[in-house]
């Protein structure tokens, strides 16, 4: 399954559900293990939430990754909304816009191994997590 | 150059197949190996050999003419780590192959130098090959090592079931982070496979509690709680109580217990269970 | 548009989740019940969460939601069946759902919603809700 990539466009609250189902399938297939799938389908489910929400609609990037002899899931969020003009805050347990974004970036950050993230107001946001086996 | 090499081989692969094995005989312990099993694989291995050298002067054991042979290495190292074999064991296997192959090319030789330059190229090749089988051979070991090590961590935190509805689950040892996650999943499993809604964590045999295991059990605690399953701590000692105060975790409204039978006692008590002594000649009030 | 059904048992009202909701959906659900606890006086809520494997932050808040705003309407909550990984994700999410009540299985639940009522029968008022769960 190594090389698998599949691109999920998030429009509409059912794209996150179809996020979370990918997600699932490649975290699976990826051997991960049922708790550690869990945690990777949750976390995309937060930030797909974000892309929708807070980022006006976006769209995700799932891999299946390799690296040596470790196997593993990357997910690529982006979107082309107002950005975040203070990742720390954003970052930060408690903040809060609109519905609740609080607690998606740093919830989903703990529940991945990898996580990363560019912000420009104006132009929009990318997020970058993986987990690996 | 490697085609005549073939050539030279080939035409008395029989002998040379006969004298390795005698070199083998010499030099591995029999009872490791099947006699059958021995020459099934050295003709295999032998044959393969030959078609590598047959299908051109590629002389890089790690490209695509010889990935059959490689296959082949790899399968026997896999089972001769398994049989007990040592990898020099499994490396002598492809070296002692050397001596029968040299021999047969000094009876052939027409010069020095094309000696000399066969010579050079099958003893590179045949280098090449056992060190091969060695990388492999740590790989399946690793391998190997890691599987046990998986179920020593099952066996060392065994989950009890105490009472109906009632787990216990002593700990031994220090909780390092990934033992602590096995535990924690292994604990919650069986909390919905017994359908028990408390489980008593021991830690009588847990020598330091440092603020990352603290933090490890409550979350392990919050999560039974919301699966709708009790915890209560028993066997914190003096020195671990003074730790946790020290480390500033809170334990929130978990209930401690000094020792293991308090704490099965506060489980009895929630559930409205009694363990009645019985007397000669009657049934005890609640069985076990 | 679909909606998760919700079932009267007495005075109790059982709901079964058994599909992957997306935000609206659990937003109906919520509403639903305020609506149905209302309606019907209901005295407890069973919420069966056994089928689901994901529960983010979204599905957390309203899970919560839903146990606060039936406390106001006088009905109690009990969510049951939460799945091993779905906790483990959900604490480290850090989420604890402190308030609400949970039970094991759908059986361990209607005892505790049982009890409740039982009790309130008889003293003709609310019960100290006993052991240390999430009260």
């Amino acid at each position: 399954m190594e090389g698998t990539t599949e691109r999920v466009p998030i429009r509409t609250p059912q794209d996150v559900v179809l996020v979370r189902q990918r997600t699932r399938t490649l975290a699976a297939g990826q051997g991960l293990s049922l708790v550690d799938q869990t945690k990777v389908v949750t976390a995309a489910s937060e930030l797909a939430r974000n892309t929708l929400e807070h980022g006006k609609g976006g769209e995700v990037l799932l891999e299946a990754v390799v690296n040596g002899s470790r196997r593993g899931i990357r997910l690529t969020f982006e979107d082309r909304g107002p950005g975040i003009p203070d990742l720390n805050a954003a970052l930060r347990d408690g903040f809060t816009t609109g519905t609740g974004m609080g607690l998606g970036l740093p919830g989903a950050r703990r529940l991945m191994n990898e996580f990363s993230i560019e912000s420009t107001p104006g132009q929009g946001t990318r997020v970058v997590v993986a987990r690996w086996k | 150059m490697t085609q005549h090499l073939h050539d030279v081989l080939a035409r008395h692969e029989a002998e040379i197949l006969r004298e390795w094995l005698r070199e083998q005989q010499k030099l591995l312990r029999p009872e490791l190996i099947r006699e059958d099993d021995l020459r099934q694989q050295s003709t295999d291995f032998l044959r393969l050999f030959l078609e590598s050298l047959r299908s051109g002067e590629e002389t890089d054991i790690n490209g695509p003419r010889w990935s059959n042979v490689r296959a082949f290495l790899e399968k026997i190292s896999g089972s001769r780590a398994v049989q007990g074999f040592t990898p020099t064991q499994t490396a002598t296997f492809v070296f002692s192959l050397k001596q029968p192959v040299f021999t047969r090319l000094r009876l052939d030789a027409k010069s020095a130098d094309d000696l000399a330059a066969d010579t050079w190229r099958v003893s590179t090749l045949l280098d090449s090959l056992g060190l091969y089988t060695t990388e492999v051979f740590q790989k399946s070991r690793e391998e190997i090592i890691s599987k046990q090590q998986e179920e020593m961590l099952e066996l060392s935190t065994p989950v009890v079931t105490l009472w109906d509805g009632v787990l216990a689950l002593p700990i031994i040892g220090t909780l390092d982070s990934q033992r602590t996650q096995s535990v924690m999943e292994a604990l919650l499993q069986r909390i919905v496979e017994t359908e028990s809604d408390i489980a008593i964590i021991d830690i009588t045999g847990v020598p330091t509690v440092d603020t990352l295991t603290a933090q490890h059990l409550l979350k392990t605690i919050t999560a039974a709680r919301l699966m709708g399953a009790d915890c209560i701590i028993s066997g914190i000692r003096p020195q671990i109580a003074q730790t946790i105060v020290h480390l500033g975790v809170s334990l929130g409204d978990v209930v401690t217990k000094s020792s293991l039978a308090a704490a099965f006692q506060v489980a009895l008590d929630r559930r409205g269970d009694r363990i009645v002594r019985a007397a000669a000649g009657r049934a005890a009030d609640k069985e076990l | 548009m679909d909606r998760i059904p919700i079932l009267k048992m007495g005075p109790h009202l059982l709901v079964t989740i058994q599909v992957d909701m997306h935000d609206q959906l659990a937003m109906t659900l919520q509403d639903d019940l305020t609506t149905r606890i209302e309606k019907e006086k209901a005295r407890g809520v069973l919420l069966d969460i056994s089928a689901l494997e994901v529960v983010d932050s979204f599905i957390g808040r309203v899970i919560g939601n839903i146990a606060l705003t039936s406390r106001i309407l006088d009905a109690e909550t009990v969510v049951v069946g939460m799945r091993p990984a779905v906790a483990i994700t959900l604490v480290e999410l850090g989420l604890s759902l402190q308030g609400v009540r949970t039970a094991l299985n759908v059986e361990r639940g209607m005892q505790i919603l049982t009890q409740r009522v039982r009790a309130d029968g008889k003293s003709g008022r609310r019960p100290e809700v006993r052991g240390g769960r999430n009260d």
